[in-house]
């Protein structure tokens, strides 16, 4: 498929990653044996940047899909257009991630419908061939080809967990919030912002995280960290921007905002 | 309890009233599990002694079905005192105000809290009606008090917008006032009147921790990782010396009320005085280890204490540098030369300001001994080593080097000298002369476990995962399952009928959920319909030459919700613990939250199914079926529901596993498994803790590779979130903890619903 400009899913530079254990040598491995990778983990802990930073690593192509509740099988492997001649066929990213051998990343998997995932299946055994049922055509994938999901097994849905048939076929690294330390250094190099605040910022999501399961399903995301600590350095007083980036999007429980916002004015004083 | 038990029980009560023998059995049932062997004994004659007072059935019945709860919130203590306090308005005119006197005991031990304050309580009462307690001729006391029954009607109300304190101010201007005008006081207490309209306005003021409490909670879970409780005691009733907080083993005691304080620097507000407080307290319980007081002089000792206080609280504003201010704002700041050593003891004027010295960089003292040691103790803080120990050795310097001849004379410099916002300092000393003896209480009346073998179906037996071994012991379990005795069905009719409002409530929910026959699924490339609006957009984009949407067609389905439920019940001893800050025990909280549950599934149509669990070792696991799939949510299985009891152990895993047998044989897209439970799985033959959280944790796995999700609703309010607490270890993510239990019946429905939708 020469028309496909691979260039565009390279990534050029090296995507800051702050390594927390073993995750990397763990990933090679797996990238060696092409095996399917499931990486589990609440909502902005690096998950999606860990791969850019794989991706990046190995010098392979990364398609990402952020997965939603509309999208259907032909928006992941392809569909005919029409256009002024007829039609013509075009397609859908895993497709694309197949023919070039990138890694194909489905971010927050559990959003998709159970119907569109299963058109994964067949990418994932010894076979590693994707069917294109419309157009006829039986791709077999690239040699460099692998498949990523995402998985945040902390959403507290039955309606929204992975059918056992598909969490059979992955392999499973788990993520974590970092340690204080690190994921203070996260802050501060991600952001430019000073040591100290960063870590008074981390000081405050480990206080929000005492609280998971006593009413917040889940606590502060490194991601909202790195929100607040732009906003400082864009002149916002830290308490301000921490109501803002760190407590607002988090709950609406009374209670709770009350004692975040008080954690927020003593860890700032 | 056998006949022979209730009858000694009956017979140990004195008391007639024909419709007695009616009620007493339930009463007995329920003070058996609540009470201890001396409890018991207390009621009965608590109850002996209501009866004796000759005022009809009613007051004995409201002692027996309110008192096992409130004896077991507050303290059996409370068990005499409303039954001594009955007696005393029999002996008065007073009578008719006891059945209300009886009416407001379970509310206000609600709102009060603790022992102490509902003592009180009964003080405030008592005295009031003594001074409203008319005389003819001097001294026969002969006309009952007008304000008294109307005072009683209104309590709930009052207690709820006042602090024990106001309470008492608000009472004492009706009687000083209105104490020889029946009518105008009876206004004044029946909340008529303006002026007692105008004074309660006034005496409601500050900020109730009973309206704070779960912010508190929070607080100090979130910011200490503390899941202390706390229990509020009255402020200000006791004038000559005012109570301290202070912390125990059985919570944190803390004022009712904090009112806000104000400064130069503005407002400190009474939920930021708790908060001060409570930082303090929770400094204490993380950096103070408790010494041996017997070998310190007094004097040494509130020089060790003082220390210690500013120790924790250096530690705690290195973690929290706000708390510096607003200690600073709440600590007293002696003037220098305000304590007159020739006339009087200057020890705490000394140490207060010491204290303060180091607390605030920018202190006004310039004797040089307190600035000698600010700075030695910022140089024994500045090493992590150090802890009360060499504190104390400090402090004992302080002593020696300011000591004066002074120090010893009767009258005590007191004047801002009291930091409000520290507790009492008991917790930090050990005291070896009177040795402590813990009270050992055993609770011999706790059933023996009945030797029969449970009959019905034939055992079936289940593996269990040693996971020092990393192996399953084959068939180490035996499961015997039975239908669970029924009970009356219209019990728990009523308790939906109680939870009406909520039910109305769901029932908009549920309505969302509930399937529709069919639903439209729109941009479909291929459909059952043309969908015109779609189409006729894609055939515009097409002929302006864009690209056409190829998704026009629209399909429907059949939107079922097809999902198997299964809900597993701890039925274990600990259900029929009565939480604090609760008036019901757990089980009957579960018993409400399964009803309102069980009518929602109903009415969405899911399927579902109940079950009951409890062990007594490997080889008596019991399983209690209450509602099957093919059943009905009808009144058998309501019977069931209402006959549901606490006994014996949870052994947690092996019902995970008969529970799964069953959901299996469901054809279901989805299958849930809910485990409600207050604990961590257990039983009397295991004494590794972490063997049956093990084992549980691998029933979770073997569960879902069957394809069964699995989620615990767990009731225990001691659990810390973390990697470590058994529920994380067994269920992963899937949990949610329930820290107000008594909200479960709310929560519950909700929950499912949730998880669902
Ligand atoms: N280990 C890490 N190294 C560098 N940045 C990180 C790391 N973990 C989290 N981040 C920061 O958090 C943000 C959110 O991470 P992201 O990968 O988008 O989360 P997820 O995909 O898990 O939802 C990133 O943009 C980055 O700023
Ligand atoms: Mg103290």
């Amino acid at each position: 498929m020469t028309d496909i400009n691979i260039e565009q899913y390279n990534i050029k530079q090296e995507p800051y990653y702050e390594i927390q254990s073993n995750e990397v040598v763990l990933y090679k491995a797996a990238y060696k044996a092409r095996m399917p990778v499931m990486i589990k983990g609440p909502t902005g802990c690096g998950k999606s940047r860990f791969i850019e930073h794989m991706a990046w690593k190995l010098k392979k192509p990364l398609i990402t899909v952020a997965c939603n509740e509309d999208m259907t099988a032909s928006d992941l492997v392809g569909r005919y257009l029409l256009d002024a001649n007829g039609t013509r066929w075009l397609d859908g990213p895993l497709t694309t991630a197949a023919r070039i051998g990138a890694i194909c990343y489905l971010d927050e998997i559990v959003e998709a419908r159970q119907d569109t995932t299963v058109v994964i299946h067949p990418l994932t055994d010894h076979r590693r061939q994707l069917p294109l049922d419309k157009k006829g055509e039986l791709i077999n994938a690239h040699p460099d080809f692998q498949l990523v999901i995402s998985y945040n097994p902390g959403y507290q849905s039955l309606m929204k967990d992975l059918k056992q048939s598909t969490k059979q076929r992955f392999t499973a690294m788990d993520f974590d919030y970092p340690s204080a330390k690190v994921e203070a250094s996260i802050v501060e190099k991600e952001t430019g912002i000073d040591t100290a605040t960063a870590i008074k910022l981390v000081k405050i999501a480990e206080t929000a995280r005492n609280l998971k399961g006593h009413g917040l399903d889940e606590g502060i995301s490194t991601r909202l960290l790195t929100y607040a600590a732009r906003l400082i350095i864009n002149g916002i007083d830290p308490t301000d921007a921490c109501r803002m980036a760190l407590v607002r999007p988090i709950t609406d429980d009374v209670d709770i905002r009350s004692t975040l916002d008080h954690a927020i004015d003593t860890i700032f004083a | 309890m056998n006949a022979d038990e209730l009858q000694a029980y009956r017979d140990a009560l004195k008391c007639n009233f024909k419709g007695l023998d009616a009620v007493f059995e339930d009463c007995m049932n329920e003070a058996l599990l609540l009470l201890s062997e001396q409890g018991i004994k207390d009621y009965l004659k608590g109850a002996s002694l209501v009866c004796m007072i000759g005022r009809g059935f009613e007051p004995v019945l409201v002692y027996l079905e309110k008192m096992p709860q409130v004896a077991k919130q507050l303290g059996e203590p409370t068990l005499s005192l409303v039954s001594q306090a009955v007696w005393d308005l029999s002996r008065s005119p007073n009578g008719n105000a006891i059945p209300p006197f009886l009416q407001t005991i379970a509310e206000a031990s609600r709102r009060l809290g603790s022992e102490e304050q509902l003592r009180l309580y009964v003080k405030i009462l008592m005295d009031m009606m003594e001074r409203t307690t008319g005389s003819i001729h001097g001294f026969h006391t002969t006309i009952p008090s007008p304000g008294l029954p109307e005072l009683l009607q209104q309590v709930p109300y009052l207690l709820n917008n006042l602090s024990l304190h106001g309470f008492k101010n608000w009472i004492d201007y009706g009687v000083r006032n209105y104490q020889n005008h029946p009518e105008r006081q009876k206004n004044y207490f029946c909340l008529q009147s303006a002026d007692s309209r105008a004074i309660l306005q006034r005496e409601r003021h500050g900020t109730l921790f009973i309206d704070n409490e779960r912010k508190l909670d929070l607080y100090l879970r979130s910011l200490w990782q503390d899941p202390e409780h706390l229990v509020p005691y009255s402020s200000g009733l006791d004038e000559l010396r005012k109570p301290m907080p202070y912390y125990d083993a059985y919570g944190i005691r803390v004022p009712d009320v904090y009112d806000d304080v104000n400064d130069a620097n503005g407002n400190v507000t009474g939920i930021d005085r708790y908060r001060a407080l409570l930082a303090h307290i929770a400094a204490h319980r993380r950096w103070t280890t408790a010494i041996i007081a017997d070998n310190f002089s007094p004097f040494q000792r509130i020089a060790i204490e003082t220390l210690e206080d500013s120790r924790v609280e250096s530690l705690a504003i290195q973690e929290y540098p706000g708390l510096r201010q607003l200690f600073i704002r709440l600590h007293p700041k002696p003037d220098e030369n305000a304590c007159k050593s020739a006339e009087e003891s200057c020890i705490r004027h000394r140490l207060t300001i010491l204290s303060y010295a180091i607390l605030d960089a920018h202190h006004p003292y310039k004797n040089e001994v307190i600035l000698e040691y600010v700075e030695r103790f910022n140089e024994i803080i500045s090493d992590k080593t150090n802890g009360t120990k060499e504190i104390a050795d400090l402090a004992i310097s302080f002593v020696a080097k300011t000591r004066r001849q002074s120090d010893q004379l009767p009258k005590v410099h007191f004047t801002d000298t009291e930091i409000d916002y520290r507790d009492d300092n008991r917790h930090m000393w050990r005291f070896i002369e009177e040795g402590d003896e813990e009270e050992m209480f055993e609770e011999k009346r706790k059933l023996e476990p009945e030797e029969h073998e449970p009959e019905g179906l034939p055992p079936r037996h289940y593996p269990e995962w040693d996971y020092n071994t990393k192996t399953y012991r084959p068939d180490w379990v035996s499961l015997y399952e039975s239908l669970h005795p029924a009970g009356n069905a219209a019990d728990i009719d009523k308790l939906l009928d109680k939870h009406a409002g909520l039910a109305k409530q769901l029932k908009h929910i549920l309505d969302l959920l509930k399937p529709q026959q069919y639903v439209r699924v729109r941009y479909q490339e291929e459909g059952s319909e043309l969908d015109l609006d779609v189409a006729i957009r894609s055939l515009i984009d097409f002929k302006s030459g864009a690209q056409p949407d190829p998704r026009i067609n629209m399909s429907h389905k059949h939107d079922g919700r097809n999902i198997a439920v299964m809900l597993l019940l701890d039925l274990s001893a600990s259900l029929a613990d009565t939480p604090d800050g609760c008036t019901q025990t757990i089980l009957e909280l579960s018993q409400e939250a399964v009803a309102l549950l069980s009518w929602a599934i109903d009415h969405l149509g899911d399927k579902f199914a109940i079950a009951g669990f409890s062990s007594n070792t490997r080889h008596e696991v019991r399983y209690q079926h209450i509602k099957g799939y093919s059943e009905q949510w009808c009144d058998t299985v309501k019977a069931r529901l209402a006959a549901m009891e606490a006994g014996y152990s949870t052994r947690m895993g092996a019902a995970m596993r008969h529970a799964a047998h069953y959901l299996s044989a469901q054809k279901a897209d989805k299958k849930l498994l809910l485990v409600l439970t207050d604990g961590e799985p257990s039983d009397i033959d295991v004494t590794d803790q972490q063997l049956l959280i093990q084992d549980a944790h691998k029933a979770v796995q073997e569960l879902d590779q069957d394809g069964i999700y699995t989620y615990c609703i767990n009731l225990d309010a001691n659990v810390k979130p973390g990697e470590d607490d058994y529920v994380t270890r067994i269920f992963g993510n899937h949990y949610t903890i329930i820290d107000k239990i008594d909200r479960l019946p709310e929560k519950l429905p909700k929950l499912f619903m949730s998880l669902t939708g």
